[in-house]
């Protein structure tokens, strides 16, 4: 029935696969700066994510304290609010997470996970970097320039974005903006490129599809989706460029503004908003499929256990990517648009919802009477299910179009979108972080700095967005920057305002107290040697820790196996590699 | 956005369809041991730069799918007056058609080794190709002279901005052929010049392809098209 093809006897040769040619830098500046090595890039993509993330977190506090404090601040009126809204939505999942998980985990794990020297294309990869980092430059000069950066909202909708009621609409904010976004979506497709051809292309010898950690496969299937996806903001931004700067009038409509009637017209707001949400709900996965991947690794290891139902896991990966590109318009339902729409948008909406909870019930009973270790990595990876679950059961009740347009631009939302794409994702960062940073830098990074910024981020969290929910259901409206004397906001929303916003506060400064465990490990931590949690990946096996360049010696390694041999009966130790030949004894046989 | 759909469905099509291949209902973990052939017939031989490129033009192919969607929503609203189709357009048209022919001349010379006509043949699609753009330019000037500027009217707008789109890939694609040529002057026919020169083959047949696409749009044959798939429904 099952063939076992069992290779323990087999002499296998080496060096079958051809090695690659790799580019050895000359001086320093090549070594550390202008550098092709995936590894370097990785660090450069991530260093700079988290500290643009900083700000975004930073504009957080500021939206906070003018909520639950209105009118103490008065530097932060209603035009800083919406620029502050405005920048801390888009730096938050697009340089932020996007970045993040693809530029920074894709470009560290994908070539060590695969086995490969480097990526295939390392020119372009270095170039996506500085493409990158110039986008976050430009965002960045939107501070700076007279009349700020934009305040349109992060959905940056047309006509409002670019007429002179929204701070920035006819300044430089609104350009810097989309030429921003522009040359990130030219950065990333260079990066992108690399990452799919890498992972079909590179893979050491034996390492087959169906062998590889669900790491690789979320971010490969999440790179593919954003190859097709991001095109759809290029168009809409250069469009809205075009708007904006030449008069044309593909999103303008007929508009009095200021008394005076505009030349644009006839254009249509509606076609932004599928050309933005065909985007942006792909967007939703392109975060969420690595961050699914990363934490069925984590859950494994430090639960000892294979994961269950490895083939299952890589078929909802797939099957939620394709669905993702057909959903896009549930967050258009109170556009006005043709009721059978909504009806067929709902329900492939509510299919997702299928794979999705297939996911979560396979991490279950990956641990259920597994040997948890409750390291920081499992921590983390725990706090992200409970957290997923929350914010996907509020999903479905939006994803209603009855229950969705009276909750729709409340609270709820913002409730609701934070618990699954702001805290879910990540919880898993920070659990991807505390696992592979022995990786990096070969030192552990310190335990009890961890547990205070475990417990603090996942309990302040839910301390900030659970009130949330409850606020959006007395009918608080989204995007607004002081309630004034409405007569349905009972008193006890304001205290609640005031709490959410100390718990805000609290949370941001154990995230400082994380950035100064990562500095500070660099020198202090505790030695970690090449495997501290006993993995059975290949990115744990290499010669030197941190790996060298060119990630392995001589020989690339051969790949015998899955990559959750965790607890095998009769192995010697409770993991086995994927590069280790011996015992051809399979795992027991788990549900598929 | 049902332009954008069809492509996105021939891109599921070809992905099925390579996943078909691989093996995935496999059970790797009663696969202990096995390695497989090197490479594993898991991956192909194709070299990684086609790869690429073919991944690329599946990104360059979604843009212009986007743009058309585009296109066919505001097409037909009040205010929409056609552009009228500038007679270069043709020529244009042909010149282009030339200079895929030329990188296929090219490409065919590079295989069988003959390293001067390849080298003529390069030449001649740079040629054709620069000529393209300068029609374009001068097809541009013919609308804006006879009062079809870019803002006055969304017909024109689209039209600038996807032709436009078109000819910066054209000018991306100069750019690598340029190196290409670099490559063939500075000595003989090796295996990485030959996989350059099909490169740009293959990336010039693509823009073509695209080309004729929006030259049939702007020509309106895309409304009788979708016309008499109407009718065919109905
Ligand atoms: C400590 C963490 C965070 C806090 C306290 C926070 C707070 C806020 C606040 C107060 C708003 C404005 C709500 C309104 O008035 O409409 C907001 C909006 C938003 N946040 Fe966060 N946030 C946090 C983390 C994140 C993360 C990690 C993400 C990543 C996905 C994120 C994405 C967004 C988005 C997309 C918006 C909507 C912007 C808009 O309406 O245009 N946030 N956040
Ligand atoms: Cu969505």
């Amino acid at each position: 029935m099952v063939d076992i093809r069992s290779g323990a006897g087999e002499t296998i040769p080496l060096a079958e696969v051809e090695d690659v040619e790799l580019y050895h830098p000359k001086s320093w500046w090549t070594k550390y700066v202008f550098s092709q090595d995936a590894k370097i890039i990785a660090i450069q993509y991530s260093t700079t994510a988290i500290a643009i993330g900083m700000v975004a977190l930073v504009l957080s506090w500021l939206m906070r304290l003018q909520l639950g404090f209105p009118g103490y601040f008065d530097f932060i009126d209603a035009d800083h609010y919406y620029q502050f809204i405005t920048m801390h939505g888009m730096i938050m999942v697009i340089y932020l997470l996007t970045a993040l998980f693809l530029g920074g985990f894709g470009n560290y794990l994908i070539p060590l996970m695969v086995g490969a020297r480097d990526m295939v294309f390392p020119y372009a990869n270095m170039l996506s970097y500085w493409i990158y980092l110039l986008a976050v430059l430009v965002l960045v000069a939107g501070f700076f320039v007279p009349g700020g950066p934009t305040g349109a909202g992060w959905t940056l909708y047309p006509p409002q974005s670019i007429l002179s009621g929204t701070p920035g609409g006819k300044d430089w904010g609104i350009l810097l903006m989309l030429s921003s976004l522009i040359l990130f979506i030219i950065g990333f497709t260079m990066g992108g490129l690399n990452y799919v051809v890498t992972v079909l292309q590179g893979r050491a010898r034996g390492m087959t599809l169906m062998r590889m950690p669900l790491t690789i496969w979320g971010i490969f299937t999440a790179t593919i989706m954003a190859l097709l996806a991001f095109p759809a903001l290029f168009v809409a931004a250069v469009m809205m460029l075009f708007d904006r700067l030449l008069g044309t009038s593909f999103f303008m409509p007929a508009i009095v503004e200021m008394g005076e009637q505009l030349k644009q017209g006839g254009g249509s707001p509606i076609l932004f908003q599928h050309l933005f949400w065909f985007f942006g709900h792909p967007e939703v996965y392109i975060v969420a499929l690595p961050a699914f991947g990363i934490v069925s690794d984590l859950i494994s290891t430090h639960a000892r256990k294979n994961i269950f139902g490895y083939r299952m896991m890589v078929w909802a990966i797939v099957i939620i990517a394709a669905l993702s590109f057909i959903v896009w318009a549930h967050h258009m339902y109170v556009s006005g648009m043709n009721p059978q729409f909504g009806f067929f948008f709902a329900t492939t909406t509510l299919i997702i919802a299928v794979p999705t909870a297939i996911k979560v019930y396979n991490w279950v009973l990956t641990l259920w009477r597994g040997d948890i270790h409750l390291s920081l990595p499992m921590l983390f990876a725990l706090a992200f299910i409970v957290t997923f679950v929350n914010g996907g059961l509020t999903g479905l009740f939006l994803g209603n179009v009855v229950v969705d347009v009276p909750l729709s631009d409340t609270m709820f939302v913002v409730a609701h979108f934070h618990m699954v794409m702001g805290v879910a994702p990540i919880l898993v960062i920070f659990g991807a972080i505390y696992h592979w940073y022995p990786k990096v830098t070969g030192r552990m990074l310190n335990e009890a700095m961890g547990q205070i910024h475990f417990w603090v981020t996942f309990l302040g969290a839910y301390a900030i967005f659970f009130p949330m929910h409850y606020l959006g259901l007395l009918g608080i409206p989204r995007r607004y920057h002081d309630l004034g004397d409405a007569t349905f906001v009972p008193d006890s929303a304001h205290t609640l305002n005031a709490f959410i916003s100390v718990m805000a506060l609290t949370v941001g400064a154990a995230q400082l107290l994380f950035l100064f465990n990562l500095v500070w490990s660099i020198w202090k931590g505790r030695d970690a040697g090449g495997n501290p949690w006993r993995a059975t990946t290949l990115e744990w096996q290499t010669p030197q820790t941190p790996p060298a360049h060119g990630n392995w010696g001589k020989e690339l390694p051969v790949v015998y196996r899955w990559a959750y041999d965790y607890s095998v009966p009769g192995a010697a130790e409770d993991f086995i590699p994927q590069n280790h030949p011996g015992l051809g004894v399979p795992t027991r046989e788990t549900g598929s | 956005m049902s332009v954008m759909l069809v492509f996105l469905a021939g891109i599921a099509a070809i992905i099925i369809w390579w996943m078909a291949q691989q093996r995935l209902t496999s059970r790797p973990w009663l696969e202990v041991g096995h390695v497989g052939q090197p490479g594993g017939g898991e991956q192909s031989q194709i070299p990684p730069a086609k790869i690429g490129l073919y991944v690329f033009l599946a990104v360059v192919g979604a843009l212009f799918s986007l743009f058309i969607s585009a296109y066919l929503m505001r097409v037909g609203t009040p205010d929409w007056w056609s552009t009228p189709l500038p007679r270069l357009l043709w020529l244009n048209t042909a010149t282009l058609i030339v200079s895929s022919a030329t990188m296929h001349w090219a490409k065919t010379e590079a295989q069988r080794g003959r390293g001067d006509t390849m080298r003529t043949a390069l030449l001649a699609a740079l040629a054709t190709a620069i000529l393209f753009l300068t029609g374009q330019i001068f097809a541009w000037r013919e609308l804006t002279e006879a009062g079809y500027v870019l803002a006055d009217n969304p017909a024109n707008s689209f039209f600038y901005v996807i032709t436009g789109m078109h000819g910066l890939h054209i000018v991306g694609g100069l750019v690598a052929l340029g190196r290409t040529m670099t490559k063939a002057w500075s000595g003989p026919i090796t295996n990485s010049l030959r996989l350059s020169v099909d490169l740009c083959a293959l990336y010039w047949h693509f823009m073509l392809a695209v080309w004729l696409i929006l030259f049939a749009l702007f020509a309106g044959w895309a409304n009788d098209f979708a016309d008499l798939c109407r009718q065919l429904l109905t």
